[in-house]
């Protein structure tokens, strides 16, 4: 069963047609991999997930429901069964850590302090991390707040993970740590992710399937095997890394200027 | 001849309807403020943060302020009525001009340029660093979590700290009447407690509850639509200062003609 469904999806942001008449399926419990250059509308996608955006035209649905006719509390319940890692981390500055993850659990399910500092050890420790709940997120480092959001994200322990960049602007050792982590995740919580990268080694790594976004339509879709021995030359040029090739024909590129 | 340049009316009709727009998303923000006041969850811890945030950390600049402008009222006014022999209405004056007009105009332009500039900036990094997106991701609404606090904060603070503006740029008149004009201090209060009347107050204070909204509201706003990363987080500052100044200018000319022509 499809767990989401983006069906013939279309947005122009300033002008911009980000994204045009995109068909996107993802089954549950799958690891879904979007793949595509930066710009091309991946996090704009997951946007439309939890309807931080709406589509021009086109319909969004997760678990059957519209998620554009969502109102009051059953779009609440819709955010707490998708859990958002952004790609910064998004941690609330002027809360502790354990205040970050916990804020959901204070803030509209009413538990008790005990209960609070429980799940919020719980999910930290999910994470690989432990006894930083006094820490502010600005003591920590770039990999730590990645995590810290996943934390905070699990929390409420959803259906869905949606994962905007998640080992980018994070050092090799790091990423693969994050790699790693969004597996186990899959395999301990049962969840459905869709992970949005442009970074192949990671994308390889935790998809079930990957699809690639090119001029706001998904271009190819398959396994990680299917996509790594593709024979479509804008997956090719990508996953490879070319400068050179369809996708950057009639665009000015930096090599165009070293001329 | 510059009205002969079409640029000219270009930037004029760009200056309006960035008013416009600006006046428009200021409603919506207004209304949907009102809206949600009354909901749960109350969020007081977070109300009583900002009120101290806005109210008891502008004090010293506020008292700062309204004493210098309560000596320079007494002072100028002093020059006039020196020629005139009539030192003791300095008293009337000073009351009268500080409770109607500066001290609410005083008090309301520190504030705006002390805590709208602050809520902008601190909504603005909020909106680019992805904070307000992840509020709604995570159930919260972010005009119920971020605006509404601020709007109630600064729409119950305001008036008090003008009540405290008034009350030290009174003394700081007080002090000048009696130290340098040699007015007998009982004779100083008599004339400024016998000229003020509760309709100078009051009209003062019922300025400073719409210029508390306007700054809150404006400064929301401007934060909440910051785009562009550390540079537009810096000019939706500038411009929410600005815009803010001009309202507070332009709504105290409109509560002073209308108590003038309806109280009066």
């Amino acid at each position: 069963m499809a767990m989401i469904e983006l069906t013939d999806v279309s947005k122009n942001l300033g002008g911009k047609q980000v994204l045009d008449h995109m068909n996107l399926n993802v089954d549950e419990g799958e690891t879904k991999v979007i793949i595509g250059r930066s710009g091309v509308g991946k996090s704009v996608t997951l946007k439309h997930i939890v309807r931080l955006l709406e589509p021009d035209s086109g319909s969004v649905r997760v678990e059957g429901k519209d998620v554009l006719a969502l109102r009051g509390k059953a779009l609440s319940d819709l955010h707490r069964e998708i859990g958002l890692v952004f790609q910064g981390g998004a941690l609330f500055d002027s809360l502790t850590v354990g205040e970050n993850v916990g804020f959901v659990l204070s803030e509209h399910m009413g538990a008790g302090q005990a209960e609070i500092d429980k799940r919020v050890k719980e999910s930290l420790a999910l994470v690989g991390l432990y006894k930083i709940e006094n820490y502010m997120p600005s003591d920590l480092s770039g990999g730590m707040r990645k995590r810290v959001a996943l934390a905070r994200a699990i929390c409420t322990r959803p259906k869905i993970i949606l994962y905007d960049e998640p080992t980018t602007g994070v050092d090799p050792i790091t990423a693969d740590a994050i790699n790693l982590l969004i597996d186990e995740l899959h395999d301990k919580l049962k969840v459905t992710s869709i992970v949005v990268t442009h970074d192949m080694r990671s994308a390889y790594k935790v998809a079930d399937r990957i699809a690639m976004l090119y001029e706001g339509k998904i271009i190819a879709e398959g396994t990680p095997d299917e996509i790594r021995y593709s024979h479509n030359p804008y997956v090719h040029q990508f996953i490879t890394g070319a400068a050179q090739g369809p996708i950057t024909d009639g665009q000015s590129s930096i090599l165009k200027g070293i001329e | 001849m510059f009205l002969l340049n079409p640029n000219f009316y270009g930037v004029i009709g760009r200056k309006v309807l960035d008013f416009v727009w600006l006046f428009g998303g200021v409603s919506k923000l207004g209304f949907q403020t009102a809206v949600l006041t009354p909901t749960r969850p109350w969020g007081a811890a977070r109300i009583f943060e900002q009120a101290k945030k806005i109210g008891v950390d502008s004090m010293p600049i506020v008292s700062l302020v309204s004493f210098f402008i309560g000596v320079i009222l007494a002072l100028q006014t002093a020059y006039i009525m020196e020629k005139m022999s009539s030192e003791i209405y300095i008293a009337s004056i000073v009351a009268v001009s500080l409770t109607r007009e500066l001290g609410p105009v005083i008090t309301a332009l520190i504030v705006a340029g002390r805590c709208g500039a602050g809520i902008t900036a601190e909504l603005g990094t909020m909106t680019v660093t992805e904070q307000v997106d992840a509020l709604a991701t995570l159930g919260s609404n972010p005009i119920k979590y971020l605006v509404v606090p601020r709007v109630l904060s600064l729409t119950i603070m305001l008036p008090i700290l003008t009540l405290f503006a008034d009350a030290i740029g009174i003394f700081g008149g007080y002090l000048i009447g009696i130290y340098r004009l040699s007015i007998r201090s009982s004779l100083y209060m008599n004339m400024t407690f016998q000229t003020l009347v509760y309709k100078d107050l009051l009209t003062g204070l019922v300025k400073t509850i719409f210029f508390g909204m306007l700054i809150a509201l404006i400064a929301c706003y401007e934060g909440l639509n910051v785009r562009g990363g550390a540079e537009g987080v810096g000019k939706a500052t500038t411009r929410s200062v600005v815009n803010t100044f001009i309202m507070i200018i332009a709504a105290d000319c409109f509560f002073t003609a209308l108590f003038y022509f309806f109280l009066e």
